[in-house]
């Protein structure tokens, strides 16, 4: 009998941690995934971030260097720099890259780092319990947020892909969800383009991915779903934001 | 071989390709920007990288990435930089990655000033960062010691996987002294470098990290980490001791005040006085088995520093009260001259101290 | 022997030039040397100077409160560093740049020199500070002219190599009216 469907190879066979409905299980998937399609699964190193992505170290079957918070683009810059031979793989969340990384998602991004980083947005800061997240969105309760994410307050939720869409450095940036089938397919895609472009040594690819967290939310996994539809998709807008081929901007 | 003439700054970049480190990582600072103009035209032809990064927290993480994969690797800075990389180190000392981190001290608190100084003695030597450990703190106090104890600190960093910190400042980053540029052997094995991560070819994955969440995981690998402590302190323990048999006073100081305090010391020898002169070259491990034997003897110490009084309580905490201890302490600012020094010794020696 | 000398001016006018020159010349007759430039927030201009250390033995301190000679270029680093001089030291005034015929300092030899005005008759005003360090080593004896200019190779960028013949000339041309005065 043929198999059409299996755990892919990059992914440890292990329970997960993540809450039900959660789409970090989904996303793991979708990287893991393109690990294996790219034959890089040897040569990858991943430099972990801090929240609930911190375990990616568990759950992928590679070599990982865990990085303190919101620090992974510096600390896969000095891994990228010191070997640039090996793939380098960045997973994030939105506390994460957005808030306390700031700073150094945009100059790795700047320099032009050949690096891949996934971005998992959930609007929430998901261990510490459902926290505001610089992508909050206005009027959304969080246990810092009670009254509900006000701008003149807090500011707006921050459009991360657009921003790095505008760096010379970066030669892909996307941003997908996983909510249905429809957006699974387009999001592996961005996955794999994101993949090609550390590859191709064209510069930093980046995936932001819109994601739910059903706990933080309040909601069960049916309802966060179509949260992402009905409340994110309309603020932040799916697409590819930037595609550069070739290395003739380097 | 003809010896070159080279700032302290450079001496200390000079030792840092010499043992075979090609990748630094840093951002400008007054006064050690010496080390990084001088390995950003070095190193790109060496096979290396220089990357200035956008901030002191960026590098030392690239530190900790480029350790991570077992490359030797550098960052420096002066004192506000280096409360910027406490974070990394920490990080560092917790996933027991190797690198080479250089404080050419400035002055504080806060943006302070420019001047030499050796306020962050307690910075150093206390960890620095969040957490229970420890790293290794070695202390020049001439241009050739800037690039010995540099090669130095790779070699111990890689022995015991632990960051390691030249404490320096900026009277011995700006002064030129003739300098004998030696090569290090490379390569050496110290057997355990099935930790560094190169991508899981053909074996299990590797991971390297400081997060222990399992029951009692973490207070294993804490212990752990203090049997390694134990261990750097009963091997690596360094320090120059220069103390006549029948010493009335043994002048402790270290880095640039040891060498103000030398001028001082001599010359009350040669007016006939027995002065003894401790000079701790590793500020962790601290030599206290030497300040002990002083204390045995129950012979008075002077600690001279560029700072309110720091190493001073490393001194009395070996000493135990076995001897008295005296300070001379200069915050920054201000050098001190040999002759302030002599007068402090020879007010101690008179029984005039205040 | 333990020898501290400064040397101190306005920027521009050569003094870390001769600080070097004078490391290196000690270097050149296989003494300890140690060079302490003064820095500051300023990048141009303003005041310069720097400590040489000179040792038979291993240097210790590289500052001293009490320095055994002083090259004082203008005025300001005669009020400055003059009465430091301690008893038994020597003095250089570059008369030229500091009109000050008053300082006196009991136990301390002075010269006064018109350097800029003897490195002008050579051709090239910005000889003055070699000038001067001529003039000084004569008078204290602390390196020879002959190291000096065996070390002017090592301390002179590449492209004033042309210039060394001309240092020469200043360093002696210095060193002569220290004989003569």
């Amino acid at each position: 009998m043929k198999q059409v469907f299996g755990r892919p190879e990059s992914l440890v066979d292990v329970a997960s941690h993540f809450c039900p409905g959660c789409h970090h299980g989904t996303i793991h998937r979708l990287v893991a995934e393109a690990i294996d399609h790219y034959g890089v699964r040897e040569e990858t190193i991943g430099a972990a971030s801090v929240g609930c992505s911190v375990f990616m170290y568990d759950y992928f079957d590679i070599d990982v260097v865990e990085s303190p918070h919101g620090r992974s683009p510096a600390v896969a810059t000095g891994v990228k720099r010191s070997n640039p031979e090996k793939f380098v793989l960045l997973y994030q969340g939105d506390g994460d890259l957005a808030a306390i990384g700031t700073a150094e998602i945009i100059h790795a991004a700047n320099r032009g780092e050949p690096l891949t980083v996934i971005f998992v947005n959930n609007t929430v800061y998901g261990m510490t319990g459902g926290q505001m997240a610089p992508t909050t969105m206005l009027g959304q309760r969080t246990t810092t947020s009670p009254y509900g994410r006000e701008f003149s307050q807090d500011g707006y939720p921050i459009k991360i892909t657009e921003m790095l869409a505008q760096l010379e450095g970066v030669a892909y940036a996307a941003r997908v969800a996983v909510d249905t089938p429809a957006h699974l397919a387009k999001a592996k895609k961005a996955i794999f383009a994101a993949f090609e472009a550390q590859v191709e040594k064209r510069g930093m690819g980046m995936v932001e991915i819109l994601s739910s967290c059903p706990t933080n939310w309040g909601m069960n996994a049916i309802e966060a779903n179509k949260r992402i539809e009905t409340e994110m998709i309309p603020y932040f807008p799916l697409g590819v934001f930037k595609e550069r081929k070739g290395s003739d901007f380097f | 071989m003809t010896k070159s003439f080279e700032k302290g700054n450079v001496a200390i970049a000079k030792a840092a390709v010499s043992a075979g480190c090609l990748y630094y990582f840093g951002y400008p600072i007054t006064p050690q920007s010496d080390i990084p103009e001088y390995l950003s035209g070095v190193l790109p032809g060496l096979g290396g990288q220089f990357v200035q990064a956008e901030s002191e927290v960026a590098s030392i993480n690239m530190l900790l990435g480029a350790g991570s994969t077992g490359k030797r690797a550098m960052t420096s800075s002066s004192s506000p930089g280096i409360s910027l990389k406490q974070e990394g180190i920490s990080y560092m000392a917790g996933s027991e990655i190797p690198g080479v981190i250089v404080n050419i001290q400035r002055s504080g608190p806060g943006l302070g000033g420019i001047s030499a100084s050796q306020g962050d003695y307690f910075q150093s030597t206390r960890g620095g960062g969040h957490g229970d450990y420890r790293t290794i703190v070695l202390a020049p106090a001439t241009v050739q010691e800037m690039y010995d104890l540099t090669i130095l600190a790779f070699d111990l960093s890689d022995k015991y996987r632990i960051p390691s910190m030249i404490l320096a400042d900026a009277m011995l980053g700006q002064m030129k002294e003739p300098l004998d540029e030696w090569k290090p052997e490379l390569g050496i094995d110290y057997g355990h470098s099935e930790w560094i991560l190169t991508g899981a070819k053909g074996r299990e994955r590797r991971r390297v990290k400081s997060l222990y969440l399992g029951d009692g995981d973490l207070a294993e690998h804490n212990w752990r980490l203090a049997e390694k402590h134990k261990r750097i302190a009963e091997n690596e323990t360094r320090a120059s001791v220069d103390i006549p048999e029948d010493a009335e006073l043994v002048v402790t100081a270290f880095g640039s005040a040891a060498r103000i305090a030398r001028t001082a010391v001599d010359r009350a020898r040669e007016e006939g006085h027995s002065v003894g002169m401790l000079r701790p070259i590793t500020l962790w491990p601290f030599p206290a088995e030497e300040f002990v034997k002083v204390g045995e003897k129950g012979t008075p110490i002077l600690a001279v520093e560029l700072n309110t009084g720091q190493m001073v309580e490393d001194v009395e905490i070996a000493v135990k009260g076995a001897s008295k201890v005296s300070f001379c302490g200069y915050p920054p600012g201000y050098l001190p001259s040999p002759d302030e020094i002599y007068e402090k010794i020879m007010e101690i020696l008179k029984g005039e101290e205040n | 022997m333990n020898y501290a000398s400064i040397m101190a001016g306005f920027g521009g006018q050569g003094i870390l030039m001769i600080g070097n020159l004078l490391s290196i010349g000690a270097l050149e007759q296989g003494l300890g040397c140690t060079y302490f430039p003064s820095y500051g927030v300023e990048m141009r201009g303003g005041t310069a100077n720097c400590t040489v250390t000179i040792s038979d033995k291993e240097v210790g301190s590289p500052v001293t409160a009490r320095p055994d000679g002083v090259i004082a270029m203008n005025g300001p680093s005669v009020d400055k560093f003059g009465p430091r001089v301690k008893e038994g030291g020597f003095l250089l005034i570059n008369t030229d740049m500091a009109q000050d015929e008053k300082f006196s300092k009991d136990g301390v030899n002075v010269l006064r020199i018109g350097c800029n005005t003897i490195a002008t008759e050579l051709g090239n005003p910005k000889l003055a500070s070699m000038v001067a360090l001529g003039a000084f080593v004569e008078k204290t004896g602390i390196v020879t002219i002959d190291s000096l200019v065996q070390a002017l190779p090592r301390v002179l960028p590449e492209k004033a190599h042309k210039l060394i013949p001309l240092n020469e000339k200043a360093l002696k041309a210095g060193a002569k009216y220290a004989a003569e005065n």
